[in-house]
Parts: C-alpha cells; sequence; structure tokens
C-alpha cells in the first residue's frame, strides 16, 4: 500500500521523549556516586522526588489542563525530579522533598502551561523555594561515606564555599581563625571525585563532566552555555585572586570545582525551555549566569550563587531571545 | 562555526556509487511530459496517430520561457492530453541527424549564437531538479557580468548516485560540456564542485580539467544542503547571493552536471534530451542501480526492470528523501527533472505534533539562518508582518527543519503555507 506524506519524507530519529531519556542517561554517573557516596537517604530522596514530581505531572495535565495526551510519558518531569534531588541534602527530611517537588511541578511549569511554555527551571525553583523557607535543613550536608550503604554515625560538615564564606571576617561570627576554615578546604582529587560535603548530585565534578561528554555526543545541548559559564566564573574569580593576599579563598579552581556550579551548567543552565536559542543569546545568557554566580558567592550572606544567577537570568532570556536573532543569509552584515 | 552549525549530516545510503550506468531498455509506452519545465507547456506538433522516431520535435517551446520536447521511443503517438503526449513503442529507430558514436569531440563551435541555438532544440532544462529552461539561464542579459561558472556536482540528497557515476564515466564530455559554457558565456573560469566524499571522481576530474584551459575542480564539505544553489555559491566562492536576488545578479552561473553532459551531447553530438541518469535505489530494491532511461518510462516499468516487489512497498519517491515526491500511481513517467526513482519499505512514520520544547535545532542548522519556528508560530497566529521580518520567503525547503524537529512539528509545512500567504 502506497502512503503519501509531505516533504522531507524522513525524520530524525530524536523525539522529544529521547532527548529527556538522554539527559536522564547523562545523570546516571552521578546518581551512581550519589547513591555510593551517601547510600540510601540518597535513594529516597531521588525515590520521592520522582514519585512526587511524576504524580504531580499526571494530576496537572489530566485535571487542570485538560490534556488528552499523557505528558508524564516525555520523561521531562522525570529530568525535573533528577536534578531537584540532585540538588537537594541527602539528609533532608522526605516531606520537604515533596514540597519541593509541589513547587517545582505545579507552580513553576504546570501553572506556565507546561512543558516548553515555563519561564523559570522548574526544579531550581523547587530548590530556591526550600532554600528560603528551611534554611537550617538545606544547609546541614553529610559528609560522603563510601562503604556505608545505611549511612550509621555520618557526620555533617560545612561545604567548600561554605568554608569560604566563613573565613570571611565581615560575615563570620565565630571566634576561629579565618584560616581554620580555609586549611579544611579538601583537595582537588576529592573535589573531582565528589568526596565532599554537599547536595546530592553536586560533589562529583568528573560524574558531572562524563554527563557533558554524553550530552554533547548525543547531540542535545551545544557547548556554549557550560564552556563560558564556567569560564566567566573561572576568569572572574582569577580577577579578584591577583587583587587578594588570600590565595586559598580565591582559588578559581576551587570555585570552578565545588559548590552546584558544575551541576547547573551542565545541567540546570542549558535547559532548552529556560534558556535562549541562539548561539549568541546563550552566550550572553552564560556569562551573565557566570558573574551573577561569582557576585553573589563572594558579595552576599549566601555561600552559592548558582541556584539564584540561573533563576534570575531565566528572567532575561525573552530579553536576550530578542537581541540575538541570527543574522539571515544574504542579508548582508557581518557573519 | 562558532555561530551557526548549519546544514546536517545525513545517512547517505549512496547503494548504487559502484554501479556503472546501464542502459534500462524500452518500455511498452511511454508518457512525455510536456509541462515538467517551468514556464509554459509545450505545444504538441504532432498529431494522434503520426509515427515518430527517437529525438523528433514532438512538442515545441512556447514563448521565451519553455522548452521543447521531444520523443525518447521510436513509435507511434497513441494519444495527445494536457500533460502528456504517449507514444507506443515499436522498434527502435532513431533520426538520421544525431550522433550516436562514442568518439569524443574536443572542437567547441565558435558561433555563441549556434551553441545557444543547439541548447534551446535540445530542449535542455536544469536537470538537477529545478526544470528551468537552460537556455534562459545561459543568455545573460546586458549589463551583467558573469565571473564565474559553477557546475554543481554535490548531489546532497540521499540514495543519489546519477551524477556521481556520470562524473566517473563521463569526465572529459562534462569537462568539454564546462568549456561550452565558458565560451557562451565568455568566460574562461569554471568550477565542478564535488564535495569529499567522491573522492574518485575528484581525482578523476583533476587530470582530465589539467589538460583543459579554464576549468578547475574543488572539493567541499559533505553536508546537506550543500548542493542548493545559494549554499554552493557561498561554498565555492565565500559570496552569499543577497536576499531575493540570484546568483546571476553576482556574477555566478550554477549548472547540475548531468545538465552540463546534456549540454555536451547537444552541441558536439546533435542529440536532444530524451533521456537521463536515473538512480533506483531504496531499501525495496533488492539491487540499486544507475540506470539510463527514456523520459516518459512509467515507474511501473522501472520497478519491473529493478525487480521489486511492489506490494512490499510503502513509499514510492520521485526525486530524494528530503525533497522529492511520492506517488500512489505507478503510470507516472519519470521526467527531464528526476534524477532518481527511491522504492522505500518503510513510509515516513507518522507522527503527532507535540510542543515546541525550545531546542533550537531548527534555527542552528537552517542553512539561510532562519528561525523556523517563529515562523511556524507567526503563521499559526496569522501575523503577516512578522512573516515578512523573519523573511519566510527566503526560505529554500530544504526539509531540515521538519527534519531535525524533536517534538515532530511538521515546520517545512507550515512555513510553505505561510509562503503562500504572503507571496
Amino acid at each position: 500500500m502506497l502512503k503519501k506524506s509531505t516533504t522531507p519524507h524522513m525524520l530524525s530519529n530524536q523525539t522529544t521523549q529521547s532527548v529527556m531519556f538522554d539527559v536522564v542517561l547523562a545523570l546516571f554517573p552521578t546518581l551512581i556516586v550519589s547513591v555510593l557516596f551517601f547510600g540510601l537517604k540518597a535513594v529516597l530522596v531521588l525515590v520521592t522526588s520522582v514519585t512526587a514530581c511524576l504524580t504531580f505531572e499526571y494530576i496537572c495535565n489530566r485535571f487542570w489542563l485538560m490534556k488528552e495526551r499523557n505528558s508524564t510519558r516525555d520523561f521531562s518531569a522525570v529530568i525535573t525530579a533528577l536534578l531537584l534531588a540532585c540538588s537537594l541534602p541527602s539528609n533532608l527530611p522526605l516531606i520537604f522533598v515533596v514540597f519541593g517537588a509541589f513547587v517545582a511541578i505545579v507552580i513553576a511549569k504546570m501553572s506556565f502551561g507546561g512543558l516548553g511554555k515555563n519561564i523559570f527551571n522548574p526544579a531550581l525553583s523547587g530548590r530556591v523555594f526550600l532554600f528560603l523557607s528551611f534554611p537550617v535543613y538545606m544547609t546541614s550536608w553529610p559528609k560522603p561515606s563510601f562503604n556505608n550503604f545505611f549511612q550509621q554515625d555520618v557526620s555533617t560538615g560545612a561545604t567548600t564555599l561554605e568554608l569560604i564564606k566563613y573565613s570571611d571576617a565581615s560575615t563570620s561570627a565565630t571566634r576561629l581563625d579565618n584560616n581554620d576554615y580555609l586549611n579544611e578546604i579538601p583537595d582537588y582529587f576529592d573535589m573531582i571525585t565528589g568526596y565532599i560535603a554537599g547536595s546530592l548530585g553536586e560533589v562529583s565534578a568528573i560524574a558531572l563532566l562524563l554527563g557533558l561528554a554524553y550530552l554533547l555526543y548525543r547531540n542535545v545541548i551545544t557547548w556554549h552555555i557550560p564552556f563560558f559559564y564556567i569560564l566567566t566564573v573561572f576568569l572572574t574569580v582569577y580577577v579578584v585572586s591577583l587583587f587578594s593576599e588570600e590565595p586559598l579563598k580565591y582559588s578559581a579552581v576551587t570555585h570552578v570545582l565545588s559548590g552546584g556550579l558544575l551541576l547547573g551548567a551542565i545541567f540546570m543552565a542549558t535547559d532548552y525551555v529556560t534558556s535562549p536559542m541562539s548561539e549568541k543569546g546563550k552566550i550572553i545568557f552564560a556569562i551573565g549566569c557566570g558573574l551573577l554566580t561569582v557576585l553573589i558567592r563572594l558579595t552576599t550572606v549566601y555561600s552559592e550563587g548558582v541556584s539564584f544567577a540561573i533563576l534570575i537570568m531565566n528572567a532575561f532570556v525573552p530579553f536576550i531571545d530578542r537581541i540575538s536573532v541570527p543574522r539571515i543569509y544574504g542579508t548582508g552584515g557581518k557573519k | 562555526m562558532l555561530f551557526n552549525i548549519v546544514g546536517i549530516n545525513l545517512k547517505k545510503n549512496k547503494l548504487s556509487r559502484h554501479e556503472a550506468i546501464r542502459d534500462i531498455g524500452l518500455p511498452k509506452t511511454v508518457s512525455i511530459p510536456l509541462k515538467k519545465h517551468i514556464g509554459h507547456p509545450a505545444v504538441a506538433v504532432v498529431n494522434e496517430g503520426d509515427k515518430v522516431k527517437i529525438g523528433m520535435l514532438l512538442a515545441k517551446a512556447n514563448n521565451t520561457i519553455s522548452a521543447n520536447v521531444h520523443a525518447s521511443v521510436a513509435g507511434r503517438v497513441s494519444k495527445i492530453d494536457e500533460d502528456y503526449i504517449h507514444i507506443n513503442t515499436s522498434k527502435d529507430e532513431a533520426e538520421d541527424y544525431i550522433d550516436f558514436s562514442d568518439e569524443l569531440i574536443t572542437e567547441i563551435p565558435q558561433d555563441k549564437e549556434e551553441i545557444l541555438a543547439l541548447i534551446r532544440d535540445a530542449g535542455i532544462v536544469g536537470m538537477g531538479g529545478a526544470g528551468f529552461p537552460t537556455d534562459i539561464k545561459l543568455s545573460v542579459p546586458t549589463g551583467k557580468e558573469i565571473k564565474c561558472l559553477i557546475l554543481n556536482g554535490i548531489e546532497c540528497e540521499p540514495y543519489f548516485t546519477g551524477d556521481e557515476r556520470l562524473m566517473l564515466e563521463k569526465a572529459e564530455e562534462i569537462v568539454i560540456g564546462a568549456r561550452i559554457i565558458n565560451r557562451l558565456l565568455g568566460i574562461q573560469n569554471a568550477i565542478i564542485a564535488v564535495d569529499e566524499k567522491k573522492k574518485k571522481a575528484f581525482e578523476i576530474l583533476t587530470s582530465i580539467t589539467k589538460r583543459y584551459i579554464g576549468v578547475n575542480v574543488k572539493l567541499l564539505t559533505n553536508k546537506y544542503p550543500q548542493g542548493a544553489e545559494k549554499m554552493l555559491v557561498e561554498a565555492v566562492s565565500g559570496e552569499e547571493v543577497p536576499s531575493g536576488k540570484l546568483p546571476m545578479d553576482m556574477g555566478y552561473v550554477v549548472q547540475n552536471v548531468g545538465t552540463v553532459y546534456a549540454i555536451y551531447q547537444a552541441v558536439m553530438k546533435k542529440k536532444p534530451l530524451y533521456e537521463r541518469v536515473v538512480t533506483v535505489s531504496g531499501d525495496a530494491v533488492a539491487k540499486p542501480k544507475n540506470y539510463m532511461v527514456r523520459i516518459g518510462t512509467p515507474v511501473s516499468f522501472i520497478a519491473e526492470k529493478a525487480k521489486v516487489d511492489i506490494k512490499e512497498v510503502e513509499e514510492l519517491l520521485i526525486g530524494g528523501p528530503m525533497m522529492g515526491t511520492d506517488i500512489d500511481d505507478l503510470s507516472t513517467p519519470v521526467s527531464k527533472l528526476d534524477g532518481g526513482v527511491l522504492f522505500l519499505k518503510k513510509a515516513k512514520p507518522e507522527t503527532e505534533e507535540s510542543v515546541c520544547i525550545r531546542c533550537n535545532k531548527c534555527a542552528q542548522h537552517c542553512p539561510i539562518a532562519l528561525q523556523p519556528f517563529a515562523i511556524a508560530n507567526s503563521y499559526k497566529a496569522g501575523d503577516k508582518p512578522n512573516l515578512y521580518k523573519l523573511r519566510a520567503l527566503d526560505c529554500i525547503n530544504c526539509g531540515i527543519c521538519s527534519y531535525v524537529c524533536p517534538a515532530k512539528i511538521p515546520l517545512l509545512d507550515y512555513i510553505k503555507q505561510a509562503k503562500n500567504e504572503i507571496r
């Protein structure tokens, strides 16, 4: 039976579902590391987040947006769930995870009309809501504990960026010598493998970079946002360090490897829906994210600025899109 | 490349690359198209019942932009309708004036008018798929200066190998054809553009062009749609064709290598365009091959000769998978424009349009750097002024936007409708 179709008569294998699933696969190294280091508690946070996000997505889609198509099948809610979990500490009470999922899916995503319509990154919205509402719980970081699945007798500690912040005399209220904090900063090897305190998915640089390599290989994202975001942070901190006498505090490498920068630059800032479309726009967006991240880290009371930086830049995306329209072939001007 | 990754790398499926061109044979009937070319339909000069020979003029170019149509077989005209002249084939017999010998002729006629008349009489049109009458394209209006002739040997549609085979087997004829056009245009600068996957053709052409003045070969990157005129001019010259202008306005004339071979045949051998190379390929064809096919040969005859089980075929394409047309009527004949017939076991999957996820792939790969998603949105919103602003009319219909869209939005369909609305 001969069929008819419109041109082109062939389509690429990539679908919304496959793109989203690729992101889930790219997160796998990070998820494995988080379970190895943070054990059962990490598993519980992940499972709770995924269950809650999928449930909220299904309910909103079916009974609020009244859509026929089941939107949970496109994996976008799974990505939101995993990214939310990745940005939480492993010992967060699970009910808070559900709250975060509610804000992420119901408020940040579905109330704007669902996938493709939201302005702010859902996972980050959920995280920032939790961070502002439950600051104590959200800044209590269990230290990684390898080969200890049930996580018995795990101590909590400060993240690298918190150590840097505490050492800052102007914000620190403790009697300790500033350098005691700075001397506690883990070495680069621990930062790269992820054997440091922090939220589930932000600790291991190597796992996150593996994810980046996979996303680039599968053409899911382009290199612009991660590259320019990380480069901006590195260069800005480096320039600041030239005017400072505290090399440990303003180590550009430490700033790149710690906190949520890699997780944010690779997985959050590259979210299609909430980042600019053209390459030029992506570069503007990434540089903005980088500058804001460093500004928040170095000058405010918060030790970490990635979430705020990306959410603030999300708001500028329509504007950036308007000023970064690519030059059309044959219309003159520079390429 | 920092800001734009125009074009895409398609899986090329050039299955018939190593198959020499062979004659497909004589169908029992042919239906020769009268209005497949761009411009006015040709007007029949024969009557039903007339006996015709190969190469005999069947229909005359009507008006300036039009093309002659010749008999591709000998036989009796059975019917003349609006679209076709149908002929029942008898034994093969050709007009006497055609030179069928294999002898290479290198002596190019001096008189430009004579060359142009031979091309016009032979009914040559753009064989890469455009179908624009070649004599018009080669008549440069006074005041326009031509710098360069570009021969298009890219053939960027998947499956197609006819042009590549021509460049391998008829390389010298093509080079002489280029020199004929050079003379016509009064230049000494022809560039044969070949993509990097056709290394062998590149080598052969390079060695031949060493013996001739004014013809060179250039190797280009392999991507789709490198063979589109605007892309090709840019790749060869580094200059863009301004929006709304033709390559000729910038001093470039682009001709497909198949057309150039036909020009050689017409000028040196007095042979009108009544047959062409057709790639017969696709996964439903056991042995994909390149055939010399008489114009008007029905697809059913090709299917039979290529041993295609038509029951297995879900999609039948005349032309390539990116820009070709699918047909459901096996009596459809091959025209001067058709470089391939593809028999595919699987039709394009039926997909449901889902919501745009702003991935930017359509814009990122668009060779013209348009924003297909924005054009589709403006069309849906009925925002005509914005369609102009987004330059919807500059779209070259390459289909990349629809191809890459993960949300399976038929972007090209929307753009085509948008163009109709504002044209």
